[in-house]
């Protein structure tokens, strides 16, 4: 399940962010961020609200464009082309980026369609995030948020993504789904996978992660 | 993203250069002579009389229109492609000079056709494919006055520029099909080709002084809207530097500004 | 090409399948078009003849500003819950975005279309003659709004205060379809003599540029966060 593809680059770091500037209309959200992590490793991003976090796992998602510095993820330079990186990364952002309307079932079914994947790895991903078969075909808007978070998990995981970027993944779950979120995190890593993840909640991640960023103000401290 | 090389050395604080001056010179005599012309020296026309008078306006104010939006139009597509500030301001410039010109001409249409008709309104081709125009036109530039992020604000009126442009030939077939039938005498909008002497002399003069004229106000328009670019952008290292200092606080929220959240 | 082509078929029965489970057509547009068309009935006085002259018009317009609605809609479900950004990082092609959209609104107003006419043969006392121009008509005046209307969807969604700036964006751009589907139907309906054909080259023209313009500039006004 979180076997990704091979890398097909030769260089070493997944997440290579140097002096990095990122704009929210005219606010730096990102004020000259230098990052550099390499393939495989699980890191921690902490810091208080408002630090930049979020914007730096979109940016690394190649949602939000560089202005300043450079980027490089997976062997991928940003500034020039953001939009290759994207099939190869796995997002789990505070929107579920589920349609309300849609059965989890049929989430699943057009998120993996749509990525390239097959739709018998979206209904194994929800086996895996514990998605019980009698909520797979209610629509999403009636699910707790809990359970909408872990159908939102099991649309990531179904991509096999090189590089997790995942934004407070244990926020809203309960305890049984954070400890199921650890043990996903760990296999990745296991697997090659890159793991980057923002959390507030540091006794829980120090556990999971190897080391830890603190984001403050738009740059790493 | 020029801002952090912005050159604060050289900050313009006018709009006016040497070359405005010029312009305005000349578009200023152009104006006068056009006047002089259109008025007093040359002859009431054959068929319609003293009214052709408004036509040595009316036919550059159109004219000058469709340039403005085909500049916005040309000017949009190099946006998307170059990106630069440039083109963008110069797109929205042309837009909004244009616009000026179009409620010029609808006004002298509609004072053509109070002397003519005896009313203000016809449902005529030319009146009605103006100011249809001139609503697409009205909405690019609500479009501008938005509070966006300046990338996304460029795009979507980069992508409504071009748009209108293609429809402005579709409209006109439409409309002219449309009412073209039911008119005995269509308004001004063509230089009849039989046109001859001062009367064809003051067309074109007319014609060359509202471009002077067209080119001064746009330079003008530009102008200003680089400089509210500049001072928009002026505050960004100074953000830059404060979004870092946050940082060395420990543990505050950051400030509001720019609406932005990790 | 094969891909895009394939992505938009998805998108748009993702499109259509919402529809059906929201029902917003069904429960709202639909009823609101209704309205319109009783609405005019009240304006303009079922006696004196004036709505039989006036049919082709009043069901064009009804159709243009229901059309609004079902943009309108159209985007706002891509806009909640992080969509958008999960559609952009599929992969898919915005193109595909742009014409899965397209396809979706189209079978939106063909339906809309079809029972508007059906009320209009009822109210307004319209006979229907004259299919073959008629359908060629509402084809192409309904692809082409559909595209023009799935470009500035988007732009609209964009935009804060967007959805409300829709109307004045899209109505003005849409004035030449509103009067060649008009004239066409018109003549279609025997109401107007000449040929329909030279309006209905004209929409396709629009149909055939706003399509290639919406499959262009898709992209930038989708990656345009």
């Amino acid at each position: 399940m979180t076997d990704p593809s091979p890398p097909n680059e030769s260089s070493p770091a997944a997440v290579r962010l140097r002096g990095a500037v990122a704009l929210l209309g005219r606010f730096p959200a990102l004020a000259g961020m230098d990052l550099e992590v390499a393939r495989g490793e699980v890191v921690l991003l902490a810091g208080p609200n408002g630090a930049g976090k979020t914007t730096l796992l979109r940016v690394c998602a190649g949602l939000v464009p560089v202005v300043e510095g450079s980027a490089e993820v997976l062997g991928v330079d940003l500034r020039a082309d953001p939009r290759s990186v994207r099939r190869r990364v796995g997002l789990l952002g505070h929107a579920p980026g589920l349609y309300a309307d849609l059965t989890v079932s049929e989430n699943l079914e057009f998120w993996c369609r749509s990525s390239g994947v097959a739709a018998a790895d979206g209904a194994a991903a929800l086996d895996r995030m514990a998605v019980a078969g009698r909520l797979r075909d209610l629509p999403v808007r009636a699910l707790s948020a809990g359970q909408r978070r872990r159908v939102s998990f099991a649309t990531v995981l179904a991509r096999r993504p090189e590089l997790w970027l995942l934004d407070e993944p244990h926020a809203g779950l309960d305890a049984a789904g954070r400890d199921l979120v650890d043990g996903l995190v760990g296999e990745a890593a296991a697997a090659g996978a890159t793991v980057l993840f923002a959390s507030h909640e540091l006794d829980r991640a120090e556990g999971v992660a190897q080391r830890g960023v603190t984001v403050a103000g738009g740059v790493a401290t | 993203m020029s801002a952090l090389a912005a050159d604060r050395t050289a900050a313009p604080t006018s709009t006016g250069s040497t070359a405005t001056r010029v312009l305005g010179a000349v578009a200023l005599v152009g104006l006068a002579a056009v006047a002089l012309f259109g008025l007093v020296i040359s002859p009431p026309d054959a068929e319609l009389g003293e009214t052709i008078r408004i036509l040595y306006m009316h036919v550059p104010t159109v004219s000058v229109a469709y340039l403005a939006f085909v500049i916005t139009a040309v000017a949009s597509v190099a946006y998307l492609w170059k990106r630069t500030e440039f083109w963008d301001l110069l797109a929205a410039s042309s837009a909004e000079v244009g616009v000026v010109f179009f409620a010029l001409t609808i006004f002298n249409g509609m004072m053509w056709g109070k002397v003519t008709w005896g009313v203000f309104w016809r449902w005529e081709p030319r009146l009605v494919t103006t100011t249809v125009l001139f609503l697409t036109y009205i909405g690019y530039l609500v479009v501008r006055s938005i509070p966006t992020e300046p990338r996304t604000r460029g795009t979507v009126s980069a992508v409504i520029g071009i748009m209108a442009v293609v429809n402005i030939p579709i409209t006109h077939k439409a409309v002219d099909w449309w009412r073209g039938l039911h008119q005995s005498r269509t308004v001004l909008g063509t230089v009849d080709p039989e046109m001859q002497g001062s009367q064809l002399f003051t067309t074109y003069l007319s014609l060359t002084a509202f471009m002077v004229l067209f080119a001064w106000l746009l330079v003008h328009r530009f102008r200003l809207a680089w400089l509210g670019e500049r001072a928009a952008e002026q505050g960004l290292e100074a953000a830059l530097a404060d979004r870092r200092a946050e940082g060395q606080t420990s543990g505050s929220a950051g400030p509001a500004g720019g609406g932005a959240t990790a | 090409m094969g891909r895009t082509l394939r992505d938009a078929a998805l998108l748009a029965a993702k499109d259509l399948r919402l529809e059906r489970r929201a029902k917003v057509a069904l429960g709202q547009m639909l009823p609101f078009a209704l309205l319109v068309l009783l609405l005019f009935a009240f304006a303009l006085d079922p006696d004196r003849g004036v709505l039989e002259r006036a049919t082709s018009g009043l069901f064009w317009v009804t159709v243009l500003f229901t059309a609004v609605l079902a943009v309108q809609r159209a985007f706002a479900v891509e806009v909640d819950d992080g969509v958008l950004d999960a559609l952009r990082l599929s992969g898919i092609a915005p193109a595909a975005v742009f014409l899965g959209k397209v396809g979706a609104l189209v079978v939106e107003l063909v339906v809309l279309e079809v029972v508007l006419g059906l009320g209009v043969a009822v109210l307004y006392d319209a006979r229907l003659e004259g299919w073959g121009l008629l359908a060629v008509v509402a084809a192409a005046a309904t692809v082409g709004i559909a595209a023009a209307g799935a470009s500035y969807g988007l732009l609209a969604a964009r935009l804060r205060q967007g959805s409300s700036l829709l109307p004045l964006l899209l109505l003005p751009l849409l004035a030449p379809v509103l009067i060649a589907a008009t004239r066409g139907s018109d003549v279609a309906l025997g109401r107007e003599t000449g040929s329909g054909w030279p309006w209905a080259a004209l929409l396709g023209v629009f149909a055939v540029a706003y399509l290639v313009l919406g499959t262009v500039l898709f992209r930038p006004l989708l990656e345009e966060t």
